[in-house]
């Protein structure tokens, strides 16, 4: 706990921040590079689905960010309320517009891969309704946060309603094994090893680090302009205030 | 318990004396519920069969009308702060909220639920479970909503914030809610109609124990942010 006390300071992490930002973004555009290579030329095409497999590759790390970056928020809130670290606060208003970016990025590639293989692009099975409502769930967050005068007082409310919607993670993820559903069950993250052939389960996984490392960037690059905007109001109050 | 059964008089007391409240809530779950024949046609199979989902869809639409007004009045002539202030703990008192919006909101509404499935031409056997699963599940739409209600006090635009947080988290009920009454309409049998129905009712339970446990928590908090 101590070493995240230690970086709860502003000015400590925003030194830190800027030290790491170069190197984290460098390896997402490798890792993102790669992926993208693996997945358009080295993966090879499924015998059922065709080329339309390749879809996957940006579906699921997508979906997988979804329920991460909810996590993360949910976790954030938490020592948000808790120890009321100001980052807390402002990690958690950062994430959730990359998180509903994921979300929506999920279900939109899941409709593109839905109309040729369900003939649909849409059906309401507890997979995609569970991902639909985590949609509706980062956009109730975003909406509370910013409906109140006192910017304080939306980052609690947001908090408590992030710790209550985290009940709709678990769901997300066992709706496949619940229900009997039409989406397919897990294939990668399973007790008994995956499922999937390695070579498609390398690219994926590649991806899903690109991925990982993106919301790092962009996360650290908003909590960043947050911690600026946040002197500058100070300056500029300093300065209404000597005149 | 005292400060507690002080409450819900309080509150169904104030919400008598303006009757309007309470009708208003089951006037609009009657009056939208009569739409859909309208919008679909009368044809008696297509109506008996939607009328679950038609029944629940409305409920919680009128649910949600009432929502904005669980704690704003209170909270605008300054009751809730002399709530937070006095030694009862708040938790209860979120409760008690709740409850006395269940008896004036829930409960005449699932009293109207049996009229509108008669409309809708329902199975008669499955009125009981339509019952027993209103009974069910209005208490938790009435909890959850209290969190909306409770996060949202002082915030712009408050009226229009509450459906938004509230919905998606109504999904649950709305899906067992529903799932229970079609389960005792597809019985083929009339004794096994408890039977067939019974998973869902567990789960509208589950939900129902669930909520019960989470909105005083959320609520509190949520109160006492609301007077920090």
């Amino acid at each position: 706990m101590s070493v995240f006390h230690r970086f709860a300071n502003p000015n400590r992490f925003l030194k830190l921040t800027n030290t790491v930002l170069p190197w984290v973004s460098g390896l997402t555009a490798i890792s993102l590079l790669a992926g993208l290579y693996m997945a358009f030329f080295t993966s090879p095409a499924d015998y059922q689905q065709g080329e339309s497999v390749r879809i996957m590759y940006v579906h699921v790390p997508a979906a997988w960010m979804a329920m991460f970056v909810y996590s993360s928020i949910a976790f954030a809130s938490i020592c948000a309320l808790i120890w009321r670290h100001p980052l807390a606060d402002l990690a958690a208003k950062a994430s959730a517009p990359i998180g509903a970016g994921f979300t929506f990025l999920a279900l939109a590639t899941g409709a593109l891969w839905g109309k040729p293989m369900w003939g649909a692009w849409w059906v309401w099975d507890a997979r995609l309704t569970s991902v639909l409502i985590l949609f509706f769930l980062y956009l109730g967050h975003m909406a509370l946060m910013n409906a109140f005068e006192d910017q304080e007082r939306g980052n609690r409310a947001a908090a408590v309603l992030a710790i209550v919607g985290f009940i709709n993670v678990p769901i997300i993820k066992f709706s496949v094994d619940w229900w009997n559903t039409l989406h397919q069950p897990a294939s990668v993250m399973r007790m008994d090893g995956p499922s999937i052939d390695p070579s498609m389960l390398w690219p994926l996984l590649v991806m899903g680090v690109a991925f990982k490392l993106f919301y790092l960037v962009v996360l650290l690059i908003r909590i960043k302009s947050e911690l600026i905007e946040a002197k500058l109001r100070k300056y500029r109050r300093a300065l209404v205030d000597n005149a | 318990m005292k400060a507690f059964l002080n409450i819900v008089t309080r509150d169904l007391h104030l919400s008598l004396r303006q009757r309007s409240d309470i009708i208003m809530a089951v006037l609009f779950f009657i009056l939208t519920a009569t739409l859909f024949p309208f919008g679909l046609g009368p044809e008696p199979n297509l109506l008996a069969r939607i009328a679950p989902g038609i029944i629940w869809v409305t409920a919680l639409l009128s649910v949600l009308l009432s929502l904005e007004r669980l704690f704003l009045a209170d909270y605008e002539d300054g009751s809730l702060e002399q709530l937070v202030l006095s030694r009862a703990s708040l938790e209860s008192a979120v409760l008690a909220k709740v409850l006395a919006h269940w008896l004036t909101t829930g409960l005449p509404l699932m009293a109207a639920a049996p009229l509108i499935a008669l409309l809708f031409n329902m199975d008669s056997d499955a009125f009981l479970i339509l019952i027993i699963a209103m009974a069910l599940g209005t208490p938790s739409l009435s909890l959850i909503g209290a969190i909306a209600a409770t996060l949202t006090l002082g915030a712009r635009r408050g009226g229009v914030l509450i459906p938004l947080l509230v919905l998606p988290l109504y999904i649950p009920t709305l899906i067992f809610g529903v799932g229970a009454i079609d389960a005792a309409m597809n019985s083929l049998e009339a004794g096994a109609v408890l039977a067939n129905a019974k998973p869902q009712l567990f789960f509208l339970g589950a939900i129902f124990l669930v909520s019960l446990l989470i909105a005083p928590l959320a609520g509190a908090a949520a109160l006492r942010q609301a007077m920090e």
